[in-house]
């Protein structure tokens, strides 16, 4: 069977298409555009003090944001962290989003704009408080020259800058036009603030972009609306690697609307109509034969046959090793042994995949979400054909992303394909739900074989960890793969610290993954590999307690000794979460922890299994170490996000294959969790200023292990395979 | 040429009868606050009031609808953002990404003007739009709050002392 399934590490051709020059969100991002970072060095132009601050007359400070919102809060955050070494108002603070065209006629002064692997504020923080710095320094000395006076002399406060001995005041709008003259001073010459001494970062400042969220006059780039516009909808092979063999167009051509019937490569059609609705209609009316081609014949039961060889098979294509564990497993006095699995996921996104393209002689024009303005551009110079410098993409916040939208550009390609149809005309392309469903990138389908040894006294001698699946790198990102070895997808289980450590010492210790791809093309999934193997870990080491006849917690606590920071925020939701207290009658209990993007995450859950077996989550604690905390409010709202999203995964997230094609296109099959269904969350952040972490994606890791435990503890049974929805629990 | 009642407004649109009304809002009447999320009616983004109904607006054809139907979106849901669902979804900081949100505060609104105070359990049966944020627990302590009930979800370290 395993011939039958399409090894993509090989497809280049289809690959080169998908993500042109652009890289995965979730590693470095490669660009395919040589221009090394300089950030903050560079000198201000026009009314700039620095490069990240601009303080109009009034006061007001305007300050520019790199990255992109997707909704999880990075913008007023970075915002948060400039003010705070600006030393302005923060009553007067609104923002700027650059765009990578700017970006890039300036050498990239503002760093990269990536928005993915939980790196918006943890890879920017330290040029942007730099850049507040700067701006203040400046404005400063613009003072001292206006007054005469040494610099030391004066002291600032939320942007009013006064000289004691004189009794002189002045503001930051009143000197900025001076300040903005001056040369900035080296930004690694600047010593930052204290973070214990924060005033404005650290605290729950209310988001800075609400506003127009909540009267329609926010505008997404699937709303944009432009002089002469056309609007495009698009029908991709339904089987991943498929073309088309026929296109009977002559009905749609007719309909209302309708100007062309483009192709698109050769797996792609789409209708160009005046309004998207005509499109969309028109092309419903397009009859197209498609070919499937070699995977035509792929299931999902094909598919879990080759990741079942993974399992068995002794070859590794990454691993951990300490002490010898099949030895110590096969001389232990107690074996535990199971086999987990997760599906594929599609991101579902609200906001569905669109772009609207301009194309010209000389500029290309892009309107697009996208968590990575930089790869976009990329992938319109590449699919247009004009040079980078006459390309630019318009910056809008996105309606979601969850690493859909970075590295993955396939979108801005296609769209391109079908603005050049149209020269010098804007032409929308929209994704429908259901053809946005069919060409995501999914989070990848694995299966992980565990083996324990427990000795007499029930203490794990020996931990033999085999996770077999599809590869991201090798969609993606095949530099990622060195020498046949790709850690990415043991994502969770490293030794090293600081990243994704395994918060557990196994005296010995072997952990495998055997790369088994498939034709479905697969990404970042909010919290990546992270979700998988949080899952099979932490149910694992639950069974591995139990057969130990241990209480949940303590048998964690015995591992972790030498990972302080794992076990202090086990501790914290252990305790937040009431764990060993008495609960109502029918409801049972959960823990887990894990770590991912740089920060530790442990979360309790109380669930109930009625007699139907049908499953109610009523509430978790989620505790999270990230470090620093920039901002305490919108970090919880990452959380209850992030059990949200990871709540619908365990209860009823599947992609199942048929026929080499995904079937579950929308909402009505594709379950979503809902309110009735979300649980009280409660987040506990314990954060040792000691460290940058990561906030969007840590905490998803732990909310189906919790949750899965709180059901083994309700029923006696293991839950070893995703979604809950499958399972008979009783 | 349909003949619509859109936030007040009598408007005559160039459009085929069987056109979604979430697409005539969004395309011909220029008003994209009303979302397009799945077409089939399980999200809600596409949420509007049609004579104070709360409608999927993505499953009603325009050549349904009278020119005496009220429509209201999103834009003509109040002046200035100042009815109370909206002031509570600022007050609690609900949106995240925001694409779902006007659907989700058409929802409320439709909710409060037949139930002033609803319980838990009202809420869980008239709030089914689809957030992918996550936003649901910041939701319903904003439907609670908009409805007076004060804050009844809380539990977020950083929610008790909010600034600015």
């Amino acid at each position: 069977m395993t011939n039958t399934i399409h090894d993509t590490t090989r497809n280049i051709s289809r690959r080169k298409f998908i993500v042109g020059s652009a890289a995965v969100a979730g590693g470095g991002l490669a660009l395919g555009f040589d221009v090394p970072l300089v950030a903050a060095q560079a000198q201000s132009e026009g009314n700039e003090v620095g490069i990240w601050v601009v303080v109009r007359p009034n006061n007001d400070c305007v300050i520019r944001i790199a990255r992109s919102e997707m909704g999880q809060g990075t913008l007023t955050g970075l915002a948060q962290l400039v003010a705070e070494e600006l030393e302005c108002d923060w009553q007067r603070v609104s923002t700027e989003g650059l765009t990578p065209g700017r970006n890039l006629a300036r050498k990239r002064a503002w760093g990269d704009m990536s928005t993915g692997g939980s790196r918006g504020i943890r890879g920017s923080e330290e040029y942007v408080r730099r850049g507040g710095a700067v701006a203040r320094i400046m404005l400063l000395q613009a003072a001292a020259n206006e007054w005469k006076v040494p610099v030391e002399e004066l002291t600032v406060s939320n942007g009013t800058i006064r000289h004691a001995a004189s009794k002189r005041q002045t503001t930051y709008g009143r000197v900025a036009a001076a300040a903005s003259k001056l040369t900035p001073p080296d930004p690694k010459s600047i010593k930052l603030k204290d973070p214990m001494t924060w005033t404005i970062a650290g605290k729950p400042m209310k988001r800075l972009d609400t506003a127009d969220k909540l009267n329609g006059s926010k505008v997404y780039s699937i709303d944009i609306k432009l002089p002469g516009m056309l609007n495009a909808a698009i029908k991709d092979t339904p089987v991943y690697g498929g073309k088309i063999k026929s296109v009977d167009d002559a009905k749609a051509a007719k309909m209302p609307g309708v100007r062309k019937v483009v192709r698109v490569g050769d797996g792609a059609v789409a209708v160009v109509a005046d309004t998207w609705w005509q499109a969309k209609t028109a092309l419903d009316a397009v009859v197209v034969e498609w070919d499937g081609g070699e995977n035509a014949g792929v299931s999902s039961a094909s598919i879990a046959r080759h990741l079942e060889t993974g399992l068995t098979a002794t070859e590794t294509n990454g691993d951990r090793r300490e002490g010898d564990a099949l030895a110590a497993i096969a001389g232990a006095a107690k074996k535990v042994e199971a086999t987990y699995s997760t599906p594929f996921l599609a991101h579902a996104c609200m906001e569905v995949n669109n772009a609207t393209v301009r194309l010209t002689a000389d500029k290309a024009e892009c309107w697009t979400p996208t968590q990575s303005l930089e790869a976009s551009l990329a992938a319109l110079s590449a699919a247009s054909g004009l040079p980078l410098s006459q390309c630019e993409v318009h910056r809008h916040d996105l309606g979601g992303g969850f690493g859909r939208r970075g590295g993955t550009q396939d979108y801005v390609h296609k769209a391109v394909a079908v603005a050049k149809e149209f020269p010098g005309v804007p032409v929308k392309s929209i994704w429908s739900r259901e053809e946005d469903q069919t060409y995501d990138f999914f989070r990848p389908i694995s299966m992980c074989k565990f083996s324990a040894g427990l000795n007499e006294k029930g203490e794990l001698v020996g931990l033999h960890v085999r996770v077999s699946g599809q590869s991201i790198n090798a969609w993606l990102n095949p530099v990622g793969i060195q020498g046949g070895r790709d850690m990415r997808q043991l994502q969770g289980f490293y030794a090293e610290p600081g990243d994704a450590q395994l918060g557990y010492t196994v005296p010995n210790l072997l952990v495998e993954y055997a790369m088994r791809n498939t034709h479905v093309p697969v990404g970042p999934w909010r919290g990546v590999n992270t979700n998988q193997n949080g899952y099979y870990m932490e149910c694992f080491i639950e069974e591995v307690a139990r057969a130990a006849g241990k209480d949940s917690l303590e048998f964690r606590r015995a591992l972790m000794s030498k990972h302080p920071k794992h076990l202090a925020v086990l501790n914290a939701a252990a305790e937040k979460g009431d764990w060993g207290k008495p609960l109502p009658a029918g409801i049972h209990r959960g823990i887990a922890q894990f770590m991912g993007y740089g920060s530790y995450s442990a979360a309790t859950a109380e669930v109930s299994v009625d007699s139907s077996g049908n499953v109610k989550v009523h509430r978790m604690v989620l505790a999270l170490n990230c470090g620093h905390a920039v901002n305490p409010d919108q970090i919880a709202a990452q959380v209850e996000g992030s059990v949200a999203y990871g709540l619908s995964a365990t209860l009823f997230g599947e992609c199942p294959v048929e026929n080499g094609r995904m079937t579950s296109l929308n909402f009505d099959t594709y379950q979503i969790l809902r309110l009735a269904e979300m649980p009280k969350v409660e987040t506990v952040i314990v954060p040792t200023n000691d460290f940058w972490g990561g906030v969007g994606e840590p905490t998803i890791c732990v909310v189906a292990p919790a949750v899965i435990n709180a059901i083994q503890a309700a029923t006696g049974k293991p839950v070893r395979s995703l979604p809950l929805k499958n399972v008979k629990l009783v | 040429m349909a003949k619509l009642n859109i936030n007040g407004r009598q408007r005559e649109l160039a459009v085929e009868d069987e056109t979604p009304l979430l697409w005539v809002l969004r395309e011909q009447a220029g008003l994209t606050g009303t979302k397009y999320g799945c077409g089939v009616a399980q999200c809600g983004a596409c949420s509007v009031h049609v004579n104070g109904e709360l409608v999927r607006s993505c499953s009603v054809t325009v050549g349904s609808l009278k020119a005496s139907d009220r429509i209201v979106t999103i834009e003509g849901l109040s002046r200035n953002a100042t009815h109370a669902v909206q002031k509570a979804w600022a007050e609690v900081d609900v949106p995240q990404c925001g694409y779902c949100q006007s659907g989700q505060i058409m929802a409320a609104a439709a909710l409060l003007r037949k139930t002033p105070r609803p319980t838990d359990k009202d809420i869980d049966d008239a709030m089914t739009n689809i957030c992918r944020c996550g936003t649901y627990q910041r939701i319903r302590a904003a439907v609670h709050q908009a409805a007076g009930n004060g804050g009844t979800t809380g539990g977020t370290s950083g929610r008790a002392n909010r600034k600015s």
